[in-house]
């Protein structure tokens, strides 16, 4: 199975989302959260394209790589959902070492907060999200749909309306 | 907020730099000053005038996922445009079709796709009925036929039962109205006005469905009640099902009663009787209201409109198909 960056992200958020995503599911394009998320991405810092490579990893694309000092960035709305944002990252950095780059870090930028928060990878890391790969091929392969959680950030969530319409 | 667009007038609509452009023509072919249309707003076109485009608009309007959907000098709908699919979900397909090739399976989707258009159309006599409107036979007989349902053992036997309850549902409806009557359904063409609003109304419904579909996973060759038809996209008639009472005929009552519409407002052409341009403004402008009106939906805690009931309706389809929820229809509860 294939296991890209948004599975780790889903993982770490709600297990019935990564379920829901893994059979092709997806609801983003009914969000105007990601909407506006996708418009701050797009807006945030325009020079940068030229400056920056677009890098793809075969199971994952890194919109902005700094190739000379081996930097991933990634553009995040709000702080929300930090832990997971910080997951995928450092998944990037994980597909990155197996790709032959150990020394890449990433720096998670948050443009309408103003603020940014570096991100590295440790050996500690890199185990869990092995171990969390394996977690989410056996999530995946359930014949049932996982529990919705019910916490509050569901609301906001763009499958909300999926798993709570009665 | 994206809209559906109604284009009646002759023109050519055209790809702008990134956006859509609509230049009228008058009846001599002279163009008039042309509108500009963004693209981000448009969720889908209708299509009643006489069109020019070409091909790098349909390509913009694919790119864009708006459908397009056309209609005859009949006002008979005769296609649509359908972007190219973006929500694949092989897994998901797999299901839909496992539920329709078993006749158990099937049942359980198609029965509550009866029971809830049922029950819709008995809201209707109801309503009418606490107005004094003598439509207490008509629900007693649709009473009877509906506890039927859950002993059909065939889809045949179900379609039988879904005509039964129409035909009562009919004669309801002419106790309902006030001048123009419906005197039993006739199509192709139809006979009178009210069946020529209905079939109207009933086609809108079907691409109103049809587009709620797209946006979501279920594959709308692939349905339960209706049998998948080569033609069609039969999904969207089962969905239609359940919103034509609460939608079209609600609408159709409300404009005849209040005599927003009369029988000047239909054009008789040899025995088929069709609504003149006024008159189908006149529907669409009511449609739209009716689409666009909110209700607190229940079990979601929010205010969405009677066009995302359609979209909720595909997403309690995906969620039995899935085994996450078994599909309940959706009653009208007021």
């Amino acid at each position: 199975m294939i296991i890209t960056a948004t599975h780790i992200n889903y993982y770490h958020i709600c297990h019935r989302k990564l379920w829901l995503f893994s059979r092709g599911i997806q609801m983003e394009h009914t969000s105007e959260v990601v909407e506006e998320a996708k418009l701050i991405h797009e807006s945030s810092y325009p020079q940068r394209s030229s400056k920056y490579t677009e890098l793809d990893l075969g199971v994952a694309k890194i919109d902005f790589y700094d190739e000379k000092n081996k930097v991933v960035h990634e553009i995040k709305k709000s702080r929300k959902m930090e832990t997971a944002h910080q997951w995928q990252v450092k998944y990037y950095l994980l597909l990155l070492r197996r790709a032959g780059v150990p020394e890449a870090t990433a720096i998670l930028e948050y443009p309408t907060l103003k603020k940014t928060m570096e991100v590295f990878l440790s050996d500690d890391d890199a185990h869990y999200l092995e171990e969390v790969e394996q977690e989410i091929e056996q999530i995946t392969r359930q014949e049932k749909v996982p529990e919705k959680i019910n916490k509050s950030f569901c609301k906001k969530c763009s499958y909300y309306d999926l798993c709570w319409v009665e | 907020m994206k809209k559906t667009y109604y284009l009646f007038n002759p023109g050519r609509l055209s790809r702008k730099d990134n956006t859509l452009k609509f230049t009228p023509v008058d009846d001599d072919g002279k163009e008039l000053m042309p509108k500009y249309i963004p693209v981000e707003n448009v969720s889908d076109l209708y299509l009643y005038g006489s069109l020019d485009a070409n091909s790098a608009l349909y390509n913009f309007l694919g790119k864009s996922r708006i459908n397009v959907h056309f209609f005859d000098y009949y006002e008979h709908y005769t296609g649509s445009f359908y972007a190219k699919e973006y929500l694949q979900a092989g897994k998901l397909q797999v299901e839909q079709t496992r539920h329709y090739l078993s006749d158990k399976n099937r049942l359980e989707i198609a029965r509550p796709l009866i029971k809830g258009a049922a029950h819709n159309m008995l809201r209707n006599l109801k309503y009418y009925k606490n107005r004094g409107k003598n439509t207490t036979p008509a629900i007693d007989t649709i009473e009877q036929w509906i506890s039927d349902i859950d002993q059909s053992q065939a889809i045949d036997q179900l379609m039988g039962i879904e005509g039964n309850i129409r035909q009562c549902y009919y004669i309801g409806i002419d106790e309902i109205l006030k001048d123009l009557k419906m005197e039993g359904r006739s199509k192709q063409p139809p006979k009178n006005e009210v069946n020529s609003l209905i079939s109207f109304g009933n086609m809108i419904c079907y691409t109103i469905c049809l587009d709620q579909i797209y946006h979501t996973q279920l594959n709308p060759t692939i349905s339960f009640l209706h049998e998948p038809g080569a033609r069609r996209f039969s999904l969207a008639l089962d969905i239609a099902e359940i919103f034509k009472p609460l939608l079209v005929d609600r609408v159709i009552f409300s404009l005849l009663n209040k005599q927003q519409l009369k029988a000047d407002d239909f054009h008789d052409g040899t025995g088929r009787i069709t609504l003149k341009e006024k008159g189908k403004k006149v529907f669409l402008k009511a449609w739209e209201d009716r689409l666009n009106q909110t209700i607190k939906h229940r079990s979601l805690g929010r205010h969405v409109s009677y066009k995302h009931l359609i979209k909720l309706e595909c997403y309690k389809l995906c969620n039995h198909l899935i085994g996450a929820k078994e599909y309940q229809p959706f009653k009208a509860w007021w």
